[in-house]
């Protein structure tokens, strides 16, 4: 049950991400940090401070070899449909009210009570306990696209919001219509740059992209779907173990999918 | 004996009362902001009316769609590579800008800050005064006027205009349309 009146979008932006596509590069996770104006780690072995918005999970599935398999699992904001992070922030800085329903997070207006980071159930949102520091020389890697954040508040995948904006632009130089973009009008860093395309970007609801139909895979799944957060990022594996990890399944249960 | 006490008590009050207006009102709208000076003066009018330039040859969008904003030294240095006119504020942008290739500091009244996303193309439809000062017909530069403590133009948009604009036009105003 949505605790606030959710908003109905015409156009869903969203993913899916192949799991038997993936190899675990981190490509996705360098190509987000540095389109995203993010500063290197002092220490990025440490997981309590590292700002990852894109996350490479490894899962594994139990078994001793012969039979031993893995897989990895990228992980950006899934963009719930209803999103638990909106409804606690006291000082609306995070909503989902914009048509192609990507979640905002605006951090000059953030507080840093980092509600919302309790609230996501996909640990998708980091707190910036530092100041970002850029090495000398560094700071020329700077984008203008996407504004910095400084100590004290929370920060999270925007799917690239700033290329939507510019394909908006392009869209109207072009005489187009800004509000039907296709889909190679706008993409996201980390879906660019994977080496083996395992991530498809485009408008879930428009059936012309390839995204509405591999969401529709008899072998896609979402997230912890059975929580009702409704994300617009779906993953696909044809194999059964990583599909049955994507869920709290009890023992008698059966996997969603073939 | 009582009445004159009263008013006497109500003094203080009333000085104060008028002292906050006094500051509030006059002096620290004036503390507040610092009057800056544009580095020289350009004349909008000598180039569109007697050059007969027009305003999208300076003032273009790329092919992306984005705006050129204000033109580069390198733009301006296609026609002012040598002092021209002898105009005492030609002289300073050619030596001083275009022969040590410096970009102008020009004072921008309406420039917004780094999380503020505002895209021209989809403005286009109004006139430039509706935000921007009418340099293009002034015969001097607006006064621009900077806030001590946050360094900002007096003039820059405030969110509040924004977000009235956008509503009274149906347009939206969840957060993304202007923030990033
Ligand atoms: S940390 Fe910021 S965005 Fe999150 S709930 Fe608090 S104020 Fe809102
Ligand atoms: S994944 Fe987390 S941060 Fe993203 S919309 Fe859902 S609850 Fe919010």
């Amino acid at each position: 049950m949505a605790i606030y009146k959710l908003k109905e979008f015409k156009i869903k932006w969203g993913m899916v991400i192949d799991l038997d596509k993936c190899t675990g590069c981190g490509a996705c996770m360098i190509s987000c940090q540095a389109e995203n104006n993010m500063a290197p780690m002092p220490d990025a072995t440490d997981k309590l401070y590292s700002m990852t918005w894109m996350l490479v999970y490894r899962l594994s599935n139990g078994k001793p070899f012969p039979d031993h398999d893995i897989a990895y699992l990228p992980r950006p904001c899934v963009q719930c449909g209803n999103p638990n992070c909106v409804p606690v922030c006291p000082v609306i800085a995070t909503t989902k009210d914009e048509e192609g329903g990507i979640v905002s997070q605006i951090s000059p207006r953030c507080i840093g009570c980092r509600y919302c980071m309790a609230a996501c159930p996909y640990r998708a949102r980091y707190f910036n306990w530092h100041d970002p520091v850029w090495p000398q020389g560094m700071e020329k890697t700077l984008t203008p696209f996407t504004s910095t954040r400084p100590r004290g508040v929370v920060e999270k995948c925007h799917y690239c919001h700033h290329r939507f904006k510019a394909a908006k632009e392009k869209a109207r130089y072009d005489g187009r219509d800004p509000n039907k973009l296709d889909e190679d009008d706008y993409t996201t860093a980390c879906a660019q740059n994977c080496p083996t395309g395992a991530i498809t970007f485009g408008d879930l609801m428009n059936p012309e992209h390839k995204v509405a139909k591999l969401a529709k895979s008899p072998y896609a799944f979402r997230l912890l779907e059975r929580l009702g957060t409704d994300p617009q990022l779906y993953y696909m594996s044809k194999r059964e173990w990583v599909r049955r990890q994507g869920d709290n399944y009890l023992e008698h249960e059966p996997t969603k999918g073939v | 004996m009582a009445k004159k006490k009263k008013s006497y008590l109500l003094l203080p009050f009333v000085v104060g009362f008028i002292g906050a207006l006094v500051f509030g009102w006059g002096l620290f709208p004036k503390m507040l902001f610092s009057e800056k000076q544009q580095p020289f003066w350009f004349s909008h009018i000598s180039h569109v009316e007697v050059v007969g330039m027009d305003c999208y040859d300076c003032h273009y969008y790329y092919e992306d769609g984005s705006f050129s904003g204000i033109p580069t030294t390198e733009e301006c240095s296609a026609c002012h590579m040598d002092v021209m006119f002898d105009d005492p504020d030609e002289i300073i942008f050619v030596e001083q800008y275009v022969w040590e290739e410096k970009e102008v500091p020009w004072l921008i009244y309406q420039k917004q800050p780094d999380n503020v996303y505002f895209s021209h193309i989809a403005h286009e439809m109004y006139d430039c005064q509706t935000c921007h000062p009418a340099v293009e017909t002034a015969e001097a530069w607006p006064k621009y006027y900077e806030n001590r403590l946050t360094k900002y133009s007096r003039d820059t948009m405030k969110m509040w205009e924004c977000e009235r604009c956008h509503a009274e036009t149906g347009t939206s105003n969840a957060c993304y349309v202007c923030h990033k």
